[in-house]
């Protein structure tokens, strides 16, 4: 049957068909479907880890024992899971082994725009690439075969745009294929005796990968009509873009994958088309591996290292015509993303700003705390770096910071890779104050649970950090747990907590407004003879708060209740409605 | 036949993701090739959203660019405003007049443009504006508006109205099927 499935989606189809039986990942936009819909089917072990390096480390352990296997993670992620990468590569694996990375070029959702292309190279791990949802499916069931025939794990690359586009797929049945485990100390005992005899091997690999890359249909040439004196070589999303502006009018060199590259066909495909031109998003590898193998290849020159491509682009580029549209003189204020209507963290922030704090943060919805009104952040840097990081500034500090500084994260991302930085704080004796914000989910990917809420990936009973427990076990004796609608306790706390001369961990806790389990309450309205305008609530940044005719006015579609504006008004101006 | 463009634009929240994908259910049991492209993650969170349904016989780029839109969809006012560069020329702007203040506005940093459909009219773009808040609420669910949004965008279509409903159906849980259909006449109706 046919139907429209989303990239991410179609890879979890493509995966299952191909008999995977475990999957181990972390979140991170925008890889997080391949997991979730994975998940949906039943005849499958599926789960979230604490972070990438172990999932991948678990995805390898299920491929030793025999059963086909997957880890998901975004572009960000696969930097946490490099090291495990690195030596499966020679390893190889007993049962196949895909990794699926996202990237995210334009940066919708992530802090860098690294290309993870040179993963591949650097592993020397085979990289296939879809350019849209059947191929996700198809190439998740080629990466297997590919992975089991050339005793590797193998890369499936995806982007922001053929992740997250829809686009129509024909389902297959799902196929099951598993291996016995054997022990093989010389396979898979990385010590530098078999490692090095390992080596050799991989390079071979690469060859013989190279020599099916020249001959595999995912890399193929589609002959123009003779309209234009170019080629083109392009993969993934920019394939699309290409094939809406010329057609069937220019030759082009579609690869499905993207490591390692062919030589002869890229060759042989130049020798046909006279000049070239390489049309890539992110960094120039395949330009560079063209000009590596003497093809002088126009890319970079002509098109950006920076951001998402589209047809625009690539019609500007080669400077056709520009399409006619309505321009309007009025400018418009931009709509930034930002925390919801009732959000947790940003009773917290508010009391962080108010006090004028330095805070670290980290990598989450209350990465957002730095926006204005409440401009709360004064560092974001990658999962886990806020507590490192307040350790470093302290020490650095000299006894200068350390009553005036604390970091926060998240749940996940304190599960993730905060508590290391928080043994280091407690081992290496930093007066740092930690704050968790716990809102009891994952949440700007979209909820997905973790090791601190008691649930799986489907949602069933599993086993709880309890972080309380966790930090004090770690050395920390001063953990104090606040409710973050509480502001009052909020400050109190976080002021005792400052003065102390010892490390501590404040525990920001309730849940994300967005939970089902999350009852709203009813809205809030603003009585207009109690409202003074003295725009107090404005400076909390509540999305639902907005301000007309000199009055505060609370928009009740968007408001849910959580009063804390209420305890802000100086004049008692909110009032609910009588339930 | 040619490759159709409709964009749909609003605010994370507004409920877009269903709209899309009652566009999507629709157009694939026409037989059309469909691509629907939106960005998930941080963008939801209040911000500004757009998603692109694209048909045809062969559709490529998932993506709308510059005066390629036959349809902007569009929740809220200043949204339509934002995207109408992507209108071609000839194409429609049916959009709801509901306001919602993006964060700038809300602290004073900057005025909402008030007057800007009106802009848009002047400049020569067909806008069809209604009020898809106040007949999401008649329907009986204020979070209704995208499904009053699409009936209206279905009088442009030749597609029969009970295909629409059948689509409906199959994209809304059973409990707000009802709901749904009649959010959608009053769109179609308006």
């Amino acid at each position: 049957m046919k139907e429209l499935m989303i990239g991410n989606a179609a890879i979890a189809r493509g995966l299952y068909e191909a008999g995977c039986a475990v999957i181990s990942s972390y979140p991170g936009t925008p890889s997080t479907e391949i997991t979730e819909e994975f998940a949906k089917y039943n005849d499958t072990y599926c789960e979230w880890a604490p972070n990438e390096k172990v999932a991948m480390e678990a995805a390898f352990g299920a491929s030793l024992k025999g059963k086909r296997s997957a880890c998901c993670m975004k572009h960000v992620g696969l930097n946490v899971a490099a090291d495990p990468l690195f030596t499966m590569s020679y390893t190889g694996v007993n049962a196949g082994m895909v990794i699926c990375v996202a990237d995210d070029p334009g940066m919708h959702s992530s802090q860098n725009e690294q290309d993870s292309r040179h993963y591949a190279v650097a592993a020397k791990v085979p990289m296939l690439e879809p350019s849209d949802s059947q191929e996700a499916l198809d190439f998740a069931k080629l990466a297997y075969e590919i992975s089991e025939q050339f005793d590797t794990p193998v890369f499936l690359k995806m982007c922001t745009r053929v992740a997250h586009s829809q686009s129509i797929v024909e389902k297959g049945e799902r196929e099951e294929h598993t291996k016995p485990y054997v022990k093989e100390p010389q396979k898979y005992i990385m010590a530098p005796a078999n490692a090095i005899r390992k080596h050799p091997i991989v390079e071979e690999r690469t060859k013989k990968l190279t020599e099916y890359a020249e001959t595999s249909p995912i890399n193929r040439i589609e002959e123009g009509d003779g309209s234009y004196d170019f080629g083109i070589i392009t993969s993934s999303t920019s394939y699309q873009y290409v094939k809406e502006v010329f057609g069937d009018k220019v030759s082009v060199l579609k690869l499905g994958m993207v490591n390692p590259l062919p030589v002869k066909l890229i060759k042989d495909f130049a020798s046909k088309v006279g000049k070239v031109y390489v049309i890539e998003e992110l960094d120039p590898i395949i330009e560079t591996h063209c000009k590596t193998i003497g093809i002088d290849a126009i890319g970079k020159d002509k098109f950006s290292i920076l951001g998402e491509f589209s047809q625009r682009t690539i019609a500007e580029a080669f400077g056709l015509e520009d399409k006619q549209s309505v321009c309007l003189d009025t400018k418009i204020p931009v709509r930034p993303p930002m925390m919801c209507a009732g959000c947790p963290h940003r009773g917290m922030y508010y009391v962080l700003a108010k006090n004028k704090i330095t805070v670290l943060g980290d990598i989450g919805c209350y990465t957002l705390g730095s926006m204005p009104p409440l401009n709360a952040l004064d560092m974001t840097l990658c999962m886990g770096a806020s507590v490192s990081g307040l350790h470093g500034f302290n020490k650095a500090g000299e006894g200068e910071t350390e009553n005036k500084t604390v970091c926060v994260i998240g749940d996940s991302t304190f599960m993730h890779s905060g508590v290391t930085g928080l043994i280091n704080i407690a081992y290496n004796q930093s007066n740092s104050t930690v704050i968790i914000l716990d809102n009891s989910i994952t949440g700007m990917t979209g909820h997905q649970q973790n090791p601190t809420t008691g649930k799986n990936i489907k949602g069933d009973p599993a086993g709880k950090v309890d972080l309380e427990s966790l930090c004090r076990s770690v050395g920390i004796n001063s953990v104090r747990v606040v409710d973050p609608y509480d502001l009052e306790q909020c400050e109190t706390v976080l002021k005792e907590e400052l003065a102390k001369d010892e490390p501590s961990v404040i525990i920001s806790r309730r849940p994300c407004v967005l939970l089902k389990y999350v009852k709203p309450k009813k809205p809030l309205s603003v009585n207009k003879d109690k409202c003074r305008g003295c725009k107090r609530c404005m400076k909390f940044g509540c999305p639902a708060i907005s301000f007309r005719d000199g009055h505060a006015v609370v928009d009740n579609t968007l408001c849910i209740g959580c009063g804390v504006c209420a305890s802000l008004c100086p004049f008692e101006a909110f009032e609910s409605e009588v339930e | 036949m040619a490759t159709k463009n409709i964009m749909i634009v609003g605010v994370g929240g507004q409920g877009s993701l269903l709209a899309s994908k009652l566009l999507g259910r629709l157009l694939v049991d026409e037989g059309y090739d469909v691509k629907v492209s939106e960005v998930h993650g941080m963008s939801q969170r209040g911000g500004s959203v757009v998603t692109y349904v694209k048909f045809g016989d062969r559709v490529y780029s998932p993506v709308i660019e510059k005066g390629e839109a036959d349809f902007i969809v569009s929740f809220e006012k200043i949204e339509a405003a934002r995207y109408i560069g992507n209108l071609r020329s000839g194409g429609t702007v049916i959009v709801n007049t509901q306001q919602i203040d993006p964060m700038p506005v809300i602290i004073g940093a900057e005025t909402y443009p008030e007057a800007v459909l009106d802009e848009m009219k002047e400049k020569g773009a067909d806008v069809d504006a209604i009020d898809a808040l106040s007949l999401a609420s008649e329907a009986g669910s204020a979070k209704a508006c995208n499904i009053v949004l699409m009936g209206r965008l279905a009088k442009y279509f030749d597609i029969p109205y009970e295909k629409w409903e059948a689509a409906i159906e199959k994209c809304v849980k059973p409990n707000f099927v009802e709901i749904n259909k009649k959010a959608f006449s009053l769109g179609y109706k308006a």
